[in-house]
């Protein structure tokens, strides 16, 4: 195996890292603000992926796809937020039950919905090129999400840093009796973040839909690759996702073209090892 | 504990059931010793989750890891080394205890929401495992053709009404066992940790010491549940060590009432009963579970034991009921502050 082939497989792991930080960046976001666990983050993937690849169906239309996706599945979110986790705030056991319960049903409904056969959403034009360099073979369209992720990134970071709102969502964070004392409506940033954050998961469900295929169980494939993501990156850090989602992305490539049978542990190690030297993540705070 | 007259009551009470079950075989139809049989694996297996969930304060998203590994372990080496049913059994169960031992010195450290993604995450692992190391474990297609063990002295256990005995007895024991470790003084530290641990610190426990133990204990329990299990289904696979299995064991002892050892042997009937009635209905098991999850944590988030309890002190008031505080209210005030 030459350099060729670490070439090949580190873009591949970069560009499943960058999928994976649309999940979860939004996950994180939602952790620091509620401490919600939500076990239904990767259901709003692949619900996602399969608002998408129908919209895509019927219109031809890859952003319209992209965007109908998110914002149906957002509008779950926004109803499980407001309907269920809030009557049971800072309570871990019930959310995460309720969570992982709403999890099973979107699961086996999405099966209903959409039958059990792997489907792929069609690459739009533009975008389904491959690029030569040398020896490696690279599709576009994988450059393309390495794209999407860096925008994400940026415009995550710059609505948190240098906006009123996103200093809003900080001062609920840090404090949501002080900020609700400062007259934010922490209620409602609170549902704006779990929106935002279903919205990114199943966008992300539609982008990944279109090179990794939409597939029942796909909920419950990336769910634990996120939570190591968050994990890894430290709950509640945008950055500790990025480099965590980077990190996972690439072990989990490698890991899975170098020891197949062993893919998901090769995670294991990496995970350990930074939980114990330090238990709240790379950038979490105690 | 003081033998009362509380205490010997229930002694009689247990005694009765145990009779009871006991006398059932040749009087029911297979089916219901086969659904029973099951009920002894999962409620052995929601039992060793209550020592976490209600007992300590501890609630793991990934108990069918432990679950898996004993059965996974009893699996190649009875079919694959031919390993008698004792040594391949205690290996099984060894196997839970040291995976518990390793994967709790990377949990027990992390508090609240964190300690559930963490045990969900390291549950994965095994998942993973299981499904894709296929040159052991088999894969998607398990391991098949475990066989029904023969105890020696000419004790086989072929039969499923000769299994059932075996289950109930081990079934027997293990609670037995559990019962007395929640009992002990150190099941009253546990439950000293779940109700404040920063109380129980100052009055120097070792914290991390008695969670580190109760994990493995739990897992070396679940252990035990997964070597029946897997023996008498003489087939294990990845489903049995996903996700959902988890949460079918969470859901049994919350169906239960988290903290009352034999409401999680209520909540595993439940569950596995209800589980077969549906089954010759719909074809959509998982999305009932989801809905019993959300309305059990919507309308009965003591379980069914709890509310059982709560009848009884309004019944009678002036007797002394154990008071038991559901997990997540202990929680409750040191999330806020993580």
């Amino acid at each position: 195996m030459g350099p060729s082939f670490y070439l090949q497989q580190g873009l591949n792991g970069i560009s499943f890292g960058a999928l994976l930080f649309l999940l979860a960046s939004g996950l994180t976001l939602i952790f620091g603000l509620m401490r919600v666990a939500n076990i239904a983050h990767g259901s709003y993937y692949l619900l996602g992926a399969y608002v998408g690849l129908s919209v895509i169906h019927w219109t031809h239309n890859f952003p319209l796809g992209v965007v109908s996706g998110g914002t149906a599945v957002a509008a779950i979110g926004i109803l499980m937020q407001r309907w269920f986790l809030m009557r049971f705030h800072q309570q871990a056991l019930p959310q995460v039950l309720l969570t992982m319960g709403f999890a099973f049903i979107f699961s086996d409904q999405a099966l209903v919905l959409w039958g059990g056969d792997p489907q792929s959403i069609p690459i739009p034009g533009p975008l389904s090129g491959t690029l030569v360099l040398g020896s490696v073979y690279f599709p576009v369209y994988r450059l393309f999400v390495i794209a999407v992720g860096v925008f994400v990134f940026v415009g995550l970071w710059l609505l948190q840093e240098k906006t009123r709102v996103g200093a809003m969502v900080r001062a609920a964070v840090d404090d949501a009796e002080i900020a609700r004392g400062l007259g934010i409506n922490v209620w409602k940033v609170m549902t704006g973040v779990f929106a935002l954050g279903a919205f990114l998961a199943a966008a992300g469900g539609v982008m990944g839909g279109a090179f990794l295929s939409v597939y029942p169980g796909a909920d419950f494939d990336v769910l634990p690759l996120t939570f190591v993501v968050v994990i890894v990156g430290g709950l509640g850090s945008l950055k500790g996702a990025l480099i965590g989602s980077l990190l996972v992305g690439l072990l989990d490539n490698f890991g899975k073209a170098l020891f197949p049978e062993l893919s998901y542990f090769t995670l294991f190690a990496p995970m350990a090892f930074i939980l114990a030297i330090r238990p709240t993540g790379l950038f979490g705070r105690a | 504990m003081a033998w009362t007259a509380g205490s010997s009551r229930r002694a009689a009470a247990v005694g009765i059931v145990l009779a009871g079950l006991a006398a059932l075989p040749p009087f029911v139809p297979t089916y219901y010793l086969h659904l029973l049989t099951l009920t002894f694996c999962y409620g052995i297996m929601a039992m060793s989750l209550d020592l976490l969930v209600g007992y300590t304060g501890l609630a793991s998203l990934g108990h069918a890891a432990y679950f898996g590994v004993a059965g996974y372990t009893v699996g190649v080496l009875a079919t694959r080394y031919g390993w008698g049913f004792w040594p391949a059994a205690g290996t099984g169960v060894l196997a839970a205890a040291l995976v518990a031992g390793a994967f709790a010195l990377l949990a027990i450290r992390a508090i609240g929401p964190y300690f559930l993604i963490i045990t969900l995450a390291l549950g994965q692992i095994i998942w993973g495992l299981a499904y894709r190391w296929v040159s052991i474990t088999g894969g998607d297609n398990g391991l098949r053709g475990i066989g029904r063990p023969l105890l020696g002295l000419g004790i086989s256990l072929a039969r499923i009404q000769e299994f059932y005995y075996f289950a109930l007895a081990v079934t027997a024991m293990a609670t037995g066992l559990m019962y007395l470790l929640v009992s002990s003084p150190f099941g009253l530290s546990l439950r000293g940790i779940r109700e404040s641990e920063s109380r129980m610190r100052v009055l120097g426990y070792s914290v991390f010491l008695h969670k580190y133990l109760i994990f493995v204990i739990a897992g070396a329990f679940c252990g035990v549940s997964g070597t029946l299990y897997a023996y008498y289904n003489s087939f294990i696979s990845p489903a049995d060590v996903n996700l959902v299995a988890s949460a079918n064991a969470l859901l049994m002892v919350i169906l239960g009432g988290t903290g009352t050892l034999f409401g999680s042997l209520v909540g595993s009937a439940l569950l596995v009963f209800l589980q077969n009635l549906l089954s010759g209905v719909t074809q959509r098991w998982l999305t009932a579970l989801g809905v019993i999850l959300v309305l059990s944590v919507m309308y009965a988030p003591r379980g069914i034991v709890g509310a059982g309890r709560a009848l009884l002190v309004r019944s009678t008031p002036r007797q002394h009921v154990p008071e038991t505080r559901a997990p997540e209210r202990a929680e409750e005030g040191s999330a806020s502050r993580i």
